[in-house]
This record gives C-alpha cells, structure tokens and sequence, in this order.
C-alpha cells in the first residue's frame, strides 16, 4: 500500500518503510549523500544527507538515508539551516580526510574552506570511516571487513590486521568507496589488495583477467553457475554470439 | 623490546567456555569475551576465531568489537598489572618518575608486558584519587603517595608473590 510524503510540498508517493533518501531521490530531488547504498543498511554515517522534518512529534533535522518514510510525513530538503549544518558535517569530514577529491569538490561547490593540506600519498588516509564498504562486504557474503578499534584509531580493515579468509579480491569494497581511498593493485598478473594477492582467471579466447580464482570460485559456489561460466570474458562472448547469429543469418 | 610471545591457547578450554553460550547466539558475543578473557587475561586470536565459529557470526564482526572496548586485551597480559596514573595531579607530583623507574626496572614499556607475563605495565589518564598522587595501582589496589623510594620494595613483593 502506497503512502504520500510531501517532499518541499510536494507530494510524493512512497512505500512504507522505505529510506526517505531513495523516494526523495526518486523524485527527483538532489540530496547529497557518501555513505549511502541502496542495497545495504543506511547507518547515517556521512551526515551530508540531512533534511528538515515539519511534521510529526519529533521536528528537526535529520539524516534522510536511515529515515523511514512514513504517511504525512513532511520535509524540506533546503533551508539556511540545512545547509549550515551540511557544511559543518563536510568541514569535519575534510579534517578526516583532507585529499578527498569528492569531498573538496564538495566544498568548493558549498563554499566550505578545507582547513588541510591534501597528504602526497592518500590512499587509506582518505577513508571517512563510513564503513559503506564494510556493508558491501557484508552483503555479499565474505565478510572480511570490519570496522576496528574507535576513536581516531579507527580504521577500516581484516580481522587480525591480517589476510581476511573471505576475501575474494572481487573490489566492490573500493568500487563503492566514496572517497576511492582504499588500495588495490591490478598487474597483468594479480590484484593485490587488504594485502592480500589474488591470481587472475583469464579469458581463454583473449587472455585478458575476467575475475579473480577465488572470486570465480565463490561465484560459482553460491550462485550455482556452470564451471565454465567465467573461462570467456564478456567482450569476446558478445563477439562469439554475433558471429553465430551472423552464420544463422547468411 | 621483543614483544611477549603468546603462548599456546588450550582450544578445549576454549570450546568448554564457548559451550555455556548457545551457539549461534550473535548476541551473546561481549559476554563471551569476558569469559574468554576471564580465563586467558587476554583474547587469543585462537579463541576468536574459534568464538566466531560457535556464535555463527565473521571473523571480522568479532575482531571489530574485541577492538572497539578498551577493557577487551588481544595481546597477552601479565600476572599482575601494574597501573601508573598519569592524570594532572599525579603528574605533577612525579608519576613521570615513577614510571621511568617502573620501565627501567621491570624493563617493560608503559602499555607492554614482560617476556615472562609476569607484569603488565599501564598509565591512565585520571582515577579521581587525585589527593593520593602520585598514586600507583597493584591488580586493583591503591597505593597513594608513591616515591621513587618506596617503589622497589613494592615491586619486589609483587613479583615474588608471584613466584609462589
């Protein structure tokens, strides 16, 4: 069942439940967000996506990726207010991470004045501690991250500080960084990353690195595909498929 | 300074301690940490990897919260623990000097333990016993006052004490 939830009055339909940050965006609407994914638990951790609620017992601002929406609910998503507190929270975030190309961009556009120099060699350094990448990892089922220590020791990493075991070296840890401050290394003969190496399963017509073996190896485990799903690159199978179809046709 | 070689971990007393938790509990993690470090002093990696095995939960998931409480050690502990307090009163009244004496002596690092895993040396930041400075701490026993003076005699009783 449908609900409506005015959104800078206007009204918008959502389900209930639904994180007012993904029916605001939706819409159309433009709400700046790090830390958000949809397909992982919102844990409000970048606190860029703040809204103003208006309605209900508890007015104010807020974090909009871990708001559930709920029938009648009204918020603004712009206001002197918002933007104040969006460029404190991206303040504290440039002293965490002061070479962060998304978040200088950020603040060139809201006019924040980063109070750091960019480090030479970011990397990790970059890490706002958002632990999006944690939850990816998570979701995917390997595991092998976790947010370790607290405090400005914390840091994001591998059970023990070593080689996590459900490792695959897939990368989605870095392709859903926000900051692409974690490091991985891809050589034509490996990929090295949380310090850990992973060999390469290669196309058998091109020889070009499809995935990683390990990756391959869970992949098929668990989602139950052929052993000779990955032995062809995507580039090549759609190559073999239209040279098929070209011999059917003539 | 070598660090403390972890000794080995007895995996059946491991599993015994993890036996009084049901598995696949996630929730009773903390629980099971204090009991594990109630018996090792610390937390042997073993015994997490082990822990995360019967609570059905990652590696990953149990070291994240190991590290998070300061009360959970994964480095090996000694027998007693040995706690300077280096808040402002303190430090003013000398706990600086009593722990240089302390690191000399024991020839520890404050934050280490001795190859033995006889005594862990520690600083913190305030008790709230400021009228005592400088104030030493003996497995959970106050001693006010503290002088470079009286130091040995009190180390010497505590090792020997650990002894027998």
């Amino acid at each position: 069942m449908a609900i409506r939830i005015f959104i800078d009055e206007q009204e918008v339909k959502a389900e209930p439940g639904e994180s007012v940050l993904m029916v605001a965006r939706r819409a159309g609407f433009d709400i700046p967000a790090l830390c958000y994914h949809e397909a992982v638990e919102s844990i409000g951790a970048c606190r860029l996506c703040l809204v103003e609620v208006r309605s209900g017992a508890r007015p104010g601002i807020s974090t909009s990726c871990n708001m559930k929406a709920e029938d009648g609910l009204r918020i603004s998503t712009d206001s002197p207010e918002i933007r104040r507190d969006r460029a404190t929270n991206l303040e504290l975030l440039l002293l965490r991470a002061p070479g962060s190309p998304v978040l200088r961009e950020l603040a060139a556009r809201w006019g924040v004045r980063p109070r750091l120099q960019p480090p030479p060699d970011a990397g990790i350094a970059n890490c706002i501690l958002c632990e999006l990448c944690v939850r990816v990892c998570a979701a995917l089922g390997h595991n092998a991250l976790a947010a370790v220590g607290r405090g400005e020791k914390k840091r994001v990493g591998p059970a023990f500080g070593k080689p996590a075991e459900g490792c695959v070296g897939c990368g989605a840890c870095l392709s859903v960084c926000p900051t692409r401050c974690i490091v991985m290394k891809d050589t034509p003969a490996a990929r090295t990353i949380w310090g850990q190496s992973f060999e390469f399963h290669r196309c058998q017509v091109c020889g070009q690195p499809v995935i990683t073996e390990k990756h391959r190896a869970f992949a098929i485990a668990k989602r139950g595909l052929p052993e000779d799903y990955y032995d062809v690159c995507e580039p090549c199978k759609q190559s073999q498929a239209s040279q098929r179809f070209a011999s059917v046709v003539w | 300074m070598t660090p403390a070689a972890a000794p080995a971990v007895d995996t059946a007393k491991v599993k015994e301690i993890l036996s009084r938790h049901p598995a696949g509990d996630a929730g009773a993690l903390v629980n099971v940490l204090h009991d594990l470090q109630a018996e090792f002093r610390y937390l042997p990696e073993e015994a997490l990897k082990l822990a995360a095995e019967h609570l059905q939960i990652s590696q990953a998931q149990v070291f994240g919260v190991a590290t998070f409480y300061e009360g959970f050690h994964l480095k090996p502990r000694g027998k007693h623990v040995c706690t300077v307090c280096m808040g402002t009163a303190c430090h003013v009244r000398g706990a600086p000097k009593l722990l240089d004496q302390l690191e000399r002596d024991l020839k520890v690092r404050a934050g280490g333990t001795t190859p033995d895993l006889s005594v862990t040396l520690e600083t913190v930041n305030c008790v709230g016993a400021c009228a005592l400075g400088p104030l030493l701490i003996v497995d959970g026993e106050y001693h006010g006052n503290m002088t470079t003076g009286r130091l040995p005699k009190l180390v010497d009783s505590v090792l020997k004490e650990g002894k027998s």
